[in-house]
């Protein structure tokens, strides 16, 4: 048997350049639609090539895609975290009630952030710790974190934040670059070197394709799954200091039915509903499509809930087509 | 062979002429033919791997041969489903019997064939008493309401046998039915074989427990390597002789087994054990030495395996490696101390398809060929070529999804995978079941040159040509405990067929 | 003891028992049989949606549409009412039933022939379903005085003393209880998920059953929708909004799995009584009806936390002295 050792095979690292798998991926797909949304945009409204105009529309996207980042990973690493818009509920109740206590900005981020944290970690003490299925379990909390603010609020709402608060939702880092679209960028960035620059990354991955056989390979499942519940929540605080601040007030209905639109800005970036597969280039282009659709919507008057079957069809048909599409080419190929 | 007078007069209940069958890279059943017939136990024996499993599933449906013809009662059949085969009357009680937990004992023998009131509803009464008139047959004394899941394994053997009679199969193929029953239960399952017997159904029967096959089949057939080697009367043969013809080569002339001097103890263990898996559990393992571990399946080898890489906890014990005492809490812990664990269930717990094969390979030592967290992935193929080119991985590129090699290649990926994280053990559990010859050889190879390397190799095999031509020593194990030591110079198949079966040896 | 603990019908009915003795502490009157019979009617609607949301999650899948489709339904039924007052209200009952059936069909379809997960789909249809109230509806409402006396009455007439609603959950229920128990169906729900595999084994297609159980949900969704839109004799585009989640709540803490497989008619009723039994016992013991979403958020995560010990399975024994403990 010795005589296979004699020659050892060359396997080449990889049988495709960068470019060929980027052009049949996914994202390069997500790429012309955006495009084609843009083009579109452009030629029906006058008024969509202004760069406020513009700056205005990433308005309606930010939030949601600062959580759906977190979420992206917790997707890929198998889980679903359905609790998000309620965290974005609580945290901004939290705040509401420290401006009554009288604490000022600086102290508001920081309860924001903190109750953000604490709702994921008990999130991910729940599914890691009990071993719990975190769709039911987010289910729960989900109606716990905002039922808290309902206890809280009833039907009053919090109205007088501090005028410093208001620049996380409504100011501007430099010229037409608001705060909360240079902080969608910052995360992109943070989040797309995390996910496929790191080990972590990996380790995410790994568990999403085979939660066995990752821990079998010394991945830490539970710790990395902990973490990740831990980012979704920290993102979901950061997130409702952005809404509070934008809106102003904070009422317990706040950011009602986002987690849904948080996943499907999350399916719609190529990310696998069943885990394993999944990048942040495409959430970043899911997320400018979503908010380009919205805008594009809003200057031709279309009103909102249209806009939401347009997305139900979207979520839907970006699963449906590839699983159509190879169906169709495995019977030419009989 | 043939001159068995009985039998030739008896038409066959299911006969199979010239059964082929291939998957990937490996001729999984080569020109096979077979015979049942009615009122008589046919006992199948052979190795794992030798084409049994195969067997099974192309009789019930689940494989269709690539060549050969089935024939039932004389006409040719056709068994393009499970449901197929069952109509025809055949009808399979596996060792991990394929039943539903939630659903009542009663339920579970009549599903997709329930009795129906005059209104098409199913009716409960005539429903349960029929079950019980089928247990009943089937010699268990069984209450039909209760929920499967409260039974043991030998009580679900039952059910199902309960549904093959509900079913009024003619066929029963019984795998290894025995495998996982205590003392008493095998008795009952004896007198009912006897009972189906006396029904006139035909029975095929899998087992590796030599007793068993003598005291209860009336034939024998043997397969090796894939090919039926022999047949007849188990009155004309004796249980040497069967091993013989099932161990089949000279063993030892193919294995690459290297003469390596054997160093110092690298690990003890003592007193292990687990309150329900395994008990007493101790031995050294030395540098350069390749340790067999033996057993039927189901003997608590890879669970064991797995306690000691600390994916399930023991009760008490200790572990030594190098002389000192080591507490492992988590697979994580075990590899950073030395020891890896290449699993068994390839699918499950070894490869990740979904990812490359350079992904795999670096999984486990990715704090190696990373800086501060951060990937590089010029060192990551640079692993994975190494490695995969040391165990001969036959694939495209090292970016191609695990998923789309062949099972032999696979085995090679996972092993790399390990390995590259450089241990001072490793234990291989059934590093070459369901692989193709050419990657057996291959993995064979590797693991002389590891030990020659001085690695302390633990395998765990139910092979026994492979634990022969490769072990040093070996452990055999039943029922969660040592049942023997052998060196490699008195070594005999015979031995360990014994030891691991419980079978006395003979005055 | 033990075996009680075992039975998880058992576990909530004395649950409920304890929650009614507690009220009881602070308010007797509301254990008076003819409060008792308010609390079931007020339930009725949740527990016949719950009936559905259990066949669906018997196959292991989920229906998140449930609410979103007994609003259309109840919209298209309301509408139907208001541009034909004469149309009689049976056929207006099985209008809403035929669309509603239409929508878990969809919702069926997509799982069986496409084999999207159906948390997807019926995420995705949740918010089509939504969006096509407003088309339809233009996103007005239809208030009571559009609808016929006839339409709102329905629920609320009495019969032997209890309302219309009331009954009709009870035919619900029996009629579940028949198709899950007596019905080849019925049984196959439970195989599908209990054991995918082993189902094929035994001959049942499994995209087959799961399409069946969405029809099953859609069609009493439908159901409900007239029910919802004639007894509260209102209808617009957010009526039961998040409704898909109390359904689901009520199931889970009935102890159907949501893995599969698990579950009966007896714990989908006394689950959605469960939380019936809550929301109406707040404003009576002074907590603030707002405090209901957290509570039956804590009783979600319990009750799955319960399950979850109870489903735990044993591992193989293989050591003798083991197995004769």
């Amino acid at each position: 048997m010795a005589e296979t050792h004699l020659t050892p095979r060359n396997i080449p690292d990889r049988l495709e350049g960068r470019g060929a798998r980027l052009l049949k991926s996914w994202e390069s797909l997500l790429l012309v639609v955006a495009c084609l949304i843009f083009l579109g945009n452009s030629l029906a409204s006058p008024y969509f090539l202004d760069p406020w105009n513009l700056s205005d529309a990433t308005f309606n996207f930010t939030e949601k895609a600062i959580i759906a980042f977190a979420m992206a990973l917790v997707i890929i690493s198998g889980e679903i975290d359905l609790s998000v818009a309620s965290i974005i509920a609580l945290a901004s109740t939290a705040m509401g009630y420290a401006v009554q206590l009288g604490f000022d900005t600086p102290a508001l981020v920081v309860i924001g952030l903190a109750v953000g944290l604490a709702c994921g970690a008990i999130n991910g003490l729940l599914i890691t710790g009990l071993g719990l299925p975190s769709i039911v379990v987010t289910i729960g909390t989900m109606s716990l974190f905002r039922g808290l603010s309902f206890i809280v609020l009833g039907d009053q709402a919090f109205t007088s934040y501090p005028d410093s608060f208001a620049w996380f939702g409504q100011g501007y880092v430099w010229w037409v670059f608001s705060f909360e679209f240079t902080l969608f960028v910052v995360l992109a960035i943070v989040y797309g070197v995390v996910l496929h620059k790191t080990n972590f990354g990996r380790a995410v991955y790994a568990i999403g394709n085979n939660q066995t056989a990752a821990l079998f390979s010394g991945i830490r499942v539970a710790r990395v799954k902990f973490i990740l519940f831990l980012l979704t929540g920290l993102m979901a605080g950061l997130a409702s200091i952005c809404l509070t601040s934008r809106l102003g007030s904070t009422r317990p209905s706040i950011a009602l039915g986002w987690e849904l639109e948080v996943v499907t800005m999350v399916v719609l970036g190529g990310v696998n509903i069943l885990g394993g597969s999944g990048t942040i280039p495409g959430v970043v282009l899911a997320a400018l499509i979503m908010g380009m659709v919205t805008f594009g919507f809003g200057l031709l008057n279309v009103p909102g809930i249209v806009m939401s079957i347009f997305i139900g069809l979207l979520l839907i048909s970006v699963i449906a087509l590839p699983i159509l599409w190879r169906r169709a080419r495995r019977r030419l190929a009989h | 062979m043939l001159q068995d007078t009985l039998t030739s007069r008896m038409k066959p209940a299911i006969a199979l002429e010239g059964i082929s069958k291939s998957f990937p890279g490996v001729k999984a059943l080569s020109d096979v033919s077979l015979s049942l017939y009615p009122g008589s136990v046919t006992a199948l024996v052979g190795e794992n791997g030798a084409g049994k499993s195969t067997l099974v599933k192309i009789l019930t449906g689940i494989y269709q041969p690539d060549e050969g013809t089935i024939c039932v009662a004389d006409k040719e059949v056709h068994f393009p489903t499970a449901l197929a085969a069952a109509r025809a009357g055949v009808t399979a009680i596996h060792q991990e019997t394929v039943l539903f937990d939630e659903l009542s004992v009663a339920e579970n023998i009549f599903l997709g064939h329930a009795p129906r009131n005059r209104f098409g509803l199913i009716d409960w009464k005539k429903l349960n008493a029929d079950a019980r008139a089928l247990l009943a047959r089937a010699g268990a004394d069984l209450d039909p309401t209760i929920r499967l899941r409260d039974l043991g394994i030998a009580r679900k053997h039952l059910v199902a046998i309960a549904r093959a009679l509900s079913i009024d199969a003619q066929v029963v193929i019984m795998d290894e039915p025995t495998a996982a029953l205590s003392h008493k239960e095998i008795h009952e399952l004896y007198a009912l074989v006897e009972r189906l017997k006396a029904e006139g159904k035909a029975i095929l029967f899998i087992s590796h427990k030599f007793d068993e096959i003598f005291r209860i089949a009336d034939r024998y057939t043997v397969f090796r390597d894939g090919t039926m080697v022999d047949e007849g009367l188990i009155a004309d043969v004796s249980q040497d002789e069967l091993v013989r013809l099932m161990v089949g080569r000279a063993v030892g002339s193919v294995y690459p087994k290297k003469d390596v001097a054997i160093g110092e103890p690298v690990l003890t263990v003592s007193g292990y054990r687990h309150p329900t898996e395994f008990e007493d559990i101790n031995f050294e393992l030395r540098r350069g030495e390749i340790l067999g571990f033996y057993g039927l399946v189901g003997a608590g080898r890879s669970e064991f395996m797995q306690s000691l890489i600390g994916v399930t906890r023991p009760s008490a014990g200790a572990v030594r490696l190098d002389g000192e005492i080591l507490v492992i809490r988590s697979p994580s812990e075990a590899i950073r101390a030395g020891i890896v664990y290449v699993p068994e269930e390839r699918g499950r717990q070894g490869a990740i398809i979904g990812l490359p094969i350079f992904q795999n390979v670096t999984l486990p030592s990715l704090s190696r060929t990373s800086r501060s967290g951060f990937l590089k992935l010029a060192n990551e193929f640079a692993i994975a070529r190494e490695y995969t080119s040391r165990l001969d991985l036959r694939a495209a590129s090292l970016d191609q999804d695990v998923g789309t090699l062949s099972g032999g290649n696979q085995q090679k990926v996972v092993i790399a995978k390990w390995l590259a994280t450089r241990p001072k053990v490793i234990i291989l559990d059934e590093p070459t079941k369901g692989i193709d010859i050419g990657s057996k050889a291959a993995v064979h190879a590797f693991m002389s040159e590891l030990a020659a390397e001085g690695l302390s190799v633990i395998m765990v095999s139910s092979e026994i040509p492979e634990i022969m031509g490769m072990s040093d020593r070996v452990i055999v194990m039943r029922e969660g405990r040592i049942a023997g030591r052998f060196e490699r110079a008195d070594l005999t198949a015979e031995k360990l067929v014994r030891a691991a079966a419980g079978i006395q040896e003979a005055a | 003891m033990a075996n009680i603990l075992k039975n998880r019908e058992l576990l909530l009915v004395a649950a409920i028992a304890v929650l009614l003795v507690l009220i009881t502490w602070r308010f007797p009157a509301f254990v008076a049989p003819s409060n008792l019979a308010r609390v079931y009617n007020d339930t009725s609607i949740l527990i016949i949606l719950a009936l559905g949301q259990m066949a669906v999650i018997l196959t292991r899948c989920i229906d998140l549409s449930m609410a979103a489709n007994l609003a259309l339904s109840g919209m298209m039924a309301a509408m139907l009412n208001a541009a034909y007052p004469g149309l009689p209200i049976p056929l207006i009952i099985l209008a809403a039933v035929m669309l509603g059936t239409l929508l878990g069909m969809i919702n069926g379809a997509l799982v069986w022939k496409l084999d999207i997960p159906p948390i997807v789909v019926t995420l995705g249809t949740l918010t089509i379903y939504r969006g096509l109230i407003f088309l339809l509806s233009d996103g007005k409402w239809i208030n009571a005085h559009q609808m016929s006396d006839a339409f709102k009455a329905l629920p609320r007439d009495e019969l032997a003393g209890f309302p219309v609603l009331s009954w009709l959950s009870l035919v619900m229920i029996g009629l579940v209880f028949l198709v899950m128990s007596r019905t080849a169906l019925g049984r196959a729900f439970y195989a599908v998920g209990g054991n995918p595999h082993a189902a094929v084994y035994t001959g049942i297609d499994v995209g087959r059953t799961r399409f069946f159980a969405y029809c099953l949900s859609g069609a009493l969704a439908g159901l409900s929708g007239y029910l919802w839109v004639s007894r509260y004799a209102v209808a617009y585009v957010d009526i039961a909004l998040g409704f898909e989640l109390d359904i689901i709540a009520a199931c889970v803490i009935g102890g159907i799995s949501i893995a599969g497989g698990i579950g009966t008619v007896a714990g989908a009723v006394l689950g959605a009584l469960f939380l019936g039994v809550i929301k109406n016992a707040l404003p009576v013991i002074n907590i603030s009806p707002f405090a209901q979403m957290a509570i039956s958020g804590m009783v979600i995560i319990i009750a799955v936390a319960v399950n979850a010990r109870a489903e735990r399975r044993k591992g193989r024994v293989i050591l003798r002295k083991a197995e004769a403990v």
